[in-house]
């Protein structure tokens, strides 16, 4: 059967069991089994309502347990025991496997810095993007500009970018952007001033932005103390603070130090340490649109008199942004940063597209597929999965929680 | 502007120039694709995307006519010629200098006339045309003429035709693409209906425990399908359905339905109560309800959702790769087709930029034709 006719088919019959399902249920409800009439019609209508909120639900309750909720504890099963065994009970072998392979911990690192870099930079963009245009008469056609890549393909974006990434030969003319761009430097004086000077200034300031921000969570801690708690979790962001201006101030020197080979094309995707960069950018791409949508939307709805009344008062342009705006979007943002914190997590194609995590670009959702479909290591493969259920789990914990004092 | 009163007028400047900017950063990743594309495979290799959309100039090596060949040379005059144009046939290259060798190729300028020994000479004009003449008889191969030529831009719509009408089925994308529809289509429009009605009950029924099935839904949103890849697999492969369509309809309805639920339940609830209300009063069944009022005043959300559920299965590679593509390639989807295509012709950049840019056209107009509810939904969706 042609399978186009075979999907009109699918639709016809899912689409018209569906509704089926739903009016036969309905009127078998109504009908049959508590008909609204005779002796007990009072006492029949309130039992049929009470059953048929079950009716609406049960196809999606139904297609949500097989889906996603009966998955989570198979794969918690299947990564604590062992496939060639028959399935029988390992306690954590596969994950104690899982430890010994170089590679997961390779994937871990590089999700973290996934996580540390994507969410920041799309959302720092993203903000940036709807603060400007948010002020001009075309602003709206440039959102949609920005915001187009959200409807790429993260296939059709490694593409993209690989053209953007690629190589040739030293004497061909180079047709990737980068490489092209990359020769006209020389290592004269421009050369030192962009690939130098620039990076260099860039990391020390967000090296003291992050001693700063890690120094006024100091001065809190003092004044505040709190429970012990929270001072953890100031402790560890504070200690996450200090590491990140410790990386940055090192990459600063090397930006100061590094003999870079000028004239020589590089094979951009192969350089370790480069690459997972170059490979966050095509997801910056994608996401930043999306962060300004919703940005600019949150912008919008700050109340005018706030920022009017900061004016009246004397308030600079910088300062009505991050002592009058940023405040009042700040629920917004954390919104922000968790969606694509989960995009990140599940970044799969990118890095299966560019690299399929050679060269130390191993991500955490590649190793998985890595494991269950080409090694046929289902134990560790679901062990792996464990841990990106385990990264999900506290935004999950959260929006549970957030949903639940909303309803209230 | 807030109240910068002074700096109006310079200050939005810098604002235009910015967003210009910013704005040609985000595009010219996919322009360099599109434009890719209409290239042919020498003119991709010879130099950058960039530079094709302006007049290049570029120093070629050229031929003249084998001059062996049967009635190329004429006796003109008493000298021995052979006539034509080095860039075969006419073409809208302007020749600026040019030299017969390798060593000396800015010797001439168009129209010179350059004496190449032995009773022969050639006069090569900005358009190419060229006169080569010789005392005694031609022979040899085509006398070679190297020449700094600016060429005109250039576009083709071959890459289109090999990947679409009548490339081999390796690069082939006719197929791959009306697979992808095949999943699609059903992959949209099953969850919609499910999912409405179950949103209708969580926002207009009461009944216990409704609060604990929300907030199941909202756990779920966030619930990585990475997860659900083995058992489910596991589960097709003994129930019967195996890897093929139906299973990869069935996988995407289930991981589509947090969303779906959650964004209409989200917009059902706002409607206003009244309307629901008098319907009971006079008599409507939740059924009637459902369908006759709560269903097309959705239309927003529904439309939303179709729209995000679309992009995410046409998108989609890794639930095809598991559920979808058997052994023997048959139901290959486009993202997959174009992984598979990096691999295999990972430098031919016209075949791989075309087979991207039919792969991402179609998303793309959905996107620029619905983006009002695509930008509602997201709002909706993650604004709390």
């Amino acid at each position: 059967m042609n399978p186009a006719f075979q999907g009109l088919l699918t639709i016809i019959i899912g689409v018209g069991g569906c509704i089926g399902y739903f009016y036969f249920s309905n009127q078998f409800l109504d009908k049959v089994l508590y008909p609204a009439k005779g002796p007990k019609a009072g006492h029949n209508i309130n039992r049929a309502n009470q059953i048929r909120p079950w009716l609406f639900l049960f196809p999606a309750m139904f297609a949500l347990g097989l889906y996603l909720a009966y998955p989570v504890f198979a794969t918690l099963w299947y990564s604590v025991t062992d496939r060639d065994q028959g399935g029988a009970f390992v306690g954590l072998a596969n994950y104690r496997q899982m430890a010994d392979d170089p590679k997961f911990w390779e994937a871990l690192k590089n999700n973290m810095l996934w996580l540390l870099i994507v969410p920041a930079a799309s959302t720092a963009f993203g903000l940036l993007a709807a603060q400007l245009t948010d002020r001009i008469w075309w602003g709206s056609f440039a959102k949609s500009l920005i915001f187009m890549p959200m409807a790429i393909s993260f296939v059709g974006a490694a593409v993209i970018f690989k053209l953007i990434y690629d190589t040739r030969p030293v004497d061909q003319s180079q047709i990737g952007v980068m490489n092209a761009v990359w020769l006209q430097f020389e290592g004269g004086i421009g050369s030192f001033l962009i690939l130098r000077l620039l990076p260099g200034l860039l990391m020390i300031s967000a090296a003291a932005a992050a001693l700063y921000v890690a120094y006024s969570q100091v001065t809190t801690a003092m004044e505040k103390r709190g429970t012990a708690f929270i001072l953890l979790v100031r402790g560890v962001f504070i200690a996450v603070l200090v590491w990140i201006a410790y990386s940055t101030l090192a990459l600063a020197l090397g930006a100061f130090t590094k003999t870079y080979p000028y004239g020589v094309p590089q094979q951009w995707l192969t350089i370790p340490g480069w690459n997972s960069f170059l490979l966050m950018i095509v997801l910056i791409w994608i996401q930043t649109g999306f962060a300004m949508v919703i940005l600019s939307a949150a912008l919008r709805g700050i109340p005018e008199e706030t920022i009017e009344a900061a004016i009246v008062d004397g308030a600079n342009p910088f300062q009505v942004f991050f002592k009058i705006k940023m405040p009042q979007i700040s629920g917004t943002i954390v919104v922000v940063w968790t969606t694509i914190t989960l995009v990140v997590l599940k970044v799969f194609d990118i890095v299966f597209a560019m690299t399929n995590g050679q060269w130390e670009t191993q991500v955490l959702a590649n190793f998985m597929y890595d494991k269950l479909f080409r090694a046929n290591d289902w134990g560790v493969g679901s062990a792996s999965a464990m841990v990106i259920m385990l990264l999900v789990s506290p935004i999950l914990v959260w929006n549970v929680y957030n949903a639940r004092k909303e309803m209230r | 502007m807030d109240g910068m009163v002074g700096s109006k007028s310079s200050l939005s400047w810098a604002v235009n120039i910015s967003v210009v900017l910013l704005v040609m950063l985000w595009l010219f990743p996919t322009v360099g694709l599109l434009v890719s594309s209409f290239r042919t495979t020498d003119q991709i290799s010879s130099n950058g995307w960039w530079q094709s959309l302006f007049p290049t100039e570029q120093n070629v090596s050229l031929r003249t006519v084998d001059p062996d060949e049967d009635g190329v040379q004429q006796l003109v005059n008493g000298l021995y010629t052979v006539e034509g144009n080095v860039f075969g046939d006419t073409s809208e290259a302007v020749i600026s200098v040019w030299g017969v060798s390798s060593r000396a190729i800015d010797s001439f300028g168009p129209g010179d006339t350059a004496d190449l020994g032995e009773g022969e000479s050639i006069t090569v004009q900005v358009d190419g045309s060229y006169v080569w003449t010789g005392a005694s008889e031609l022979s040899g191969r085509g006398q070679r003429v190297f020449a700094t030529a600016e060429t005109p831009p250039e576009f083709t719509t071959d890459n289109y035709r090999t990947v679409l009408v009548d490339g081999n089925t390796t690069d082939s994308m006719a197929k791959a693409f009306f697979n992808t529809l095949t999943v699609t289509i059903p992959a949209t429009i099953i969850p919609i209906v499910i999912a409405a009605f179950a949103a209708y009950a969580l926002a207009w029924m009461d009944f216990p425990g409704r609060s604990i099935l929300i907030a199941l839904v909202v756990g779920l949103l966030v619930v990585p399908l990475q997860l659900a890849l083995i058992p489910l697999l596991r589960l097709h492969l003994g129930i019967g359905i195996g890897k093929g369509y139906l299973g990869v309809w069935l996988a995407h309805t289930g991981f589509g339905l947090p969303l779906a639920i959650y964004l209409l339940r989200n917009y059902m609830v706002g409607l206003p109560r009244d309307i629901i209300e008098n319907a009971k009063v006079d008599g409507a069944t939740d059924f009637q309800i459902f369908t006759k009022i709560i269903l097309p005043l959705s239309f927003p959300a529904l439309a939303s959702f179709a729209i995000f559920q679309f992009l995410w299965t046409w998108n989609d590679l890794l639930v095809a790769k598991v559920f979808l593509i058997d052994a023997t390639g048959q139901t290959t989807v486009m993202t997959n087709q174009i992984v598979e295509l990096l691999g295999t012709r990972g430098g031919n950049w016209e075949i791989l930029a075309t087979a991207a840019f039919v792969s991402i056209s179609v998303p793309l107009v959905v996107f620029f034709a619905m983006q009002k509810y695509l930008v509602r939904g997201l709002l909706a969706g993650s604004v709390k």
